[in-house]
């Protein structure tokens, strides 16, 4: 009974020692990332408390505006709107963190001989003006276009930045996911895709030219990171600047520090360039 | 009302009698609450209160003092209670993010007609618009983007295409074997085939649409050898999974209660169970298979997950073969990115509206058949 009585106490101790309670709320693309950073720096910091959920960019900035959420995970940036409902919350615009980089590759079927495309090519296939293969140097065969669900952050800057804000072709396929998109290039030899250039598991990753007459460049590693590779975004965080100091203050710190950043790559993106990274 | 007794209700019964008549209620209570939700969310588009034209033509935060509150408030899109709690430097704050936002548009849409247009108008929403990039007038569901084009004729060419298919696909099936569990069947083999059937009701439909996606769409394009591995074809198919056991037990039931008293008789002029089954039980329960069928498809037009997994390109085209893009998906899909209270995020309560409307009419409309067909087979009218 004792023991029992014990227990309870240092438990109820315990409970009031965690000083800071930080939620972190918004992008599906970010969830794993900033489980493990969660993870990893509640490790380190017994007294912090960190809860990470997902949902999506728009419920991130909705549950920021609501002030039930610290941070606000988010793979596209804040749009006019989101930042007017935040200056009618709580007075103040939210303030961005780059945390992370991301390149995008483009999947096709290994079976496909071809290798690379050029911006614009790529561009053209996913607005419907190309529609063959034979069209950009491959076989003759038509080609079937899969996409991104709309509320995707790597839809959207894929729409503005590849395709140059052209509406998708309206026959292109929309997959749940990038896992789902990959899948589907794997099985259909006349496929192609997009996501993360990370996840392209069993399907082939063409080089990209960034116009039509430089030089193709494949996504690896060393080239999304140095930014030579063309298609590549930023990842964020948003917060309250009335809540920036502190605990949430430190944590965002160290998200953004050689220490945090060690732990990006594991997750499939790409840390940030150095002179990015918080000073430490 | 109530339950009849020679002698007064004890208190307790009382008691739990109003409870339960308060817990039913609060059923009805909650669907009509939902609907005033919903409704409520999408009433801006219906009144025209929504605004999706890019290019605008900003205040400039200077001129804060000349414009009226009224006019601010407006402009802003926010409430006058909004407005009196707001400080100068916050109202001014919210006029350069509208400048801002102007100076963030790409120099191609700037001088695009289609930038000026308030998409959201009934006349985009319904209606085929050439776009610019465009040859010819289309119908365009790209809720994202620079120019937002929230054209619904191609979601509901979609759900109607998909539910169309299911319903071709699960109504044989599923009144057949009802003709035969309740007329042909043994007794022994009836006992295993009902439940059985039933029991397709208990597959999460995530896990119908996973099957469906790995492996009915392989095998029904090396089948039928189309160009679209995943189209409303798959999908209406797999959707048929879903609504079979919906429409066998309500078949079943009304084709049971067909009086025993017809099928004796047919046989006893000579009629075979075949002979009976068909031309007297089927044409007697008639009414009851169509509501069946008008429930069947109630539950197909508001079912989610199976057609989220397996298509969904909003393409505008009636043939089953291509995709579909059904509403449900369209809301799942969407409603996690949309900015809340704006356009996007308007446009999909109002189709969150449509389908409850078209859900609640055709669960009527089943009920009211079944009612008829009841109170008809017991002679009541």
């Amino acid at each position: 009974m004792k023991k029992l009585i014990t227990i309870l106490a240092a438990s109820v101790l315990a409970a009031s020692a965690f000083a800071g309670n930080i939620t972190v709320k918004g992008s599906d693309t970010l969830l794993i990332l900033a489980q493990k950073w969660a993870e990893t720096y509640m490790g380190g910091h017994t007294n912090v408390n960190i809860s990470v959920s997902g949902g999506g960019s728009g419920i991130g900035f909705a549950a920021l505006q609501g002030q039930t959420t610290d941070l606000c995970d988010a793979s596209r940036k804040i749009k006019a709107a989101e930042i007017q409902k935040c200056i009618i919350a709580f007075g103040a615009r939210p303030t961005e963190y780059k945390v992370a980089l991301d390149g995008l590759s483009v999947y096709v079927n290994p079976e496909n001989p071809l290798t690379e495309l050029s911006v614009a090519q790529v561009g053209d296939i996913f607005t419907g003006k190309i529609t063959n293969w034979k069209d950009v140097g491959g076989p003759d065969a038509p080609i079937t276009v899969y996409s991104r669900e709309n509320s995707s952050g790597t839809y959207e800057f894929f729409k503005a930045n590849v395709l140059k804000g052209q509406d998708f072709a309206a026959s292109a396929q929309t997959m749940p996911g990038t896992a789902a998109i990959v899948q589907a290039v794997v099985k259909d030899k006349y496929g192609i895709g997009y996501g993360g250039a990370a996840y392209g598991g069993g399907s082939k990753m063409l080089a990209i030219k960034k116009t039509d007459s430089s030089t193709a460049i494949a996504p690896t590693e060393d080239n999304v990171e140095n930014r030579t590779y063309p298609i590549w975004r930023f990842l964020y965080v948003y917060v309250d600047p009335t809540k920036d100091k502190g605990e949430i203050a430190d944590y965002l710190d160290w998200i953004r520090s050689d220490d945090g950043q060690k732990y990006v790559k594991d997750v499939g993106y790409y840390p940030l360039p150095k002179n990015l990274r918080s000073g430490n | 009302m109530g339950i009849h007794r020679g002698h007064k209700a004890r208190p307790v019964e009382w008691l739990a009698e109003k409870f339960i008549f308060f817990v039913s209620l609060s059923a009805i209570l909650m669907v009509l609450l939902i609907f005033l939700f919903v409704a409520r969310e999408a009433l801006p588009v219906f009144f025209g209160q929504t605004n999706t034209a890019l290019v605008q033509k900003p205040i400039p935060p200077e001129d804060l003092d000349k414009h009226s509150p009224a006019e601010l408030e407006a402009y802003l899109e926010i409430t006058p209670d909004q407005f009196a709690k707001m400080s100068k430097a916050n109202l001014r704050d919210l006029m350069d993010v509208k400048v801002e936002e102007q100076d963030d548009i790409p120099d191609n849409f700037r001088d695009d007609p289609d930038a000026r247009i308030n998409t959201t108008q009934w006349k985009y929403l319904i209606q085929p618009h050439q776009w610019t990039d465009y040859d010819k007038p289309e119908y365009i569901w790209q809720p994202v983007g620079q120019i937002q084009k929230y054209n619904i004729i191609p979601l509901i060419v979609g759900t109607l295409k998909v539910t169309l298919v299911g319903l071709f696909f699960a109504v044989p099936l599923a009144v057949g074997a009802a003709i035969y569990v309740s007329q042909l069947a043994r007794p022994r083999v009836r006992e295993i085939l009902k439940p059985a059937i039933e029991l397709l009701s208990g597959i999460p439909s995530v896990v119908v649409g996973f099957f469906a996606l790995l492996v009915m769409a392989t095998v029904l394009q090396s089948i039928f050898h189309y160009q679209t591995r995943l189209n409303a074809f798959v999908a209406g198919l797999a959707l048929g999974f879903a609504v079979i056991p919906v429409i066998f037990s309500i078949a079943e039931d009304a084709l049971t209660s067909v009086p025993r008293a017809y099928t004796q008789a047919a046989l006893a002029l000579g009629a075979s169970r075949w002979q009976t089954a068909w031309q007297i039980v089927l044409p007697a329960a008639l009414p009851g298979v169509f509501a069946a069928a008008v429930l069947g498809f109630g539950r197909a037009i508001g079912e989610t997950m199976i057609v989220l997994m397996v298509c969904s390109a909003s393409v505008m085209s009636w043939s089953i073969f291509d995709s579909a893009r059904s509403i449900t998906t369209t809301i799942a899909a969407e409603m996690a990115e949309a900015v809340s209270g704006g356009p996007h995020y308007r446009i999909l309560f109002m189709l969150g509206a449509l389908l409850f409307a078209a859900t609640f009419v055709s669960n009527m409309v089943g009920d009211f058949v079944i009612h008829r067909f009841k109170q008809k087979l017991e002679g009541k009218r």
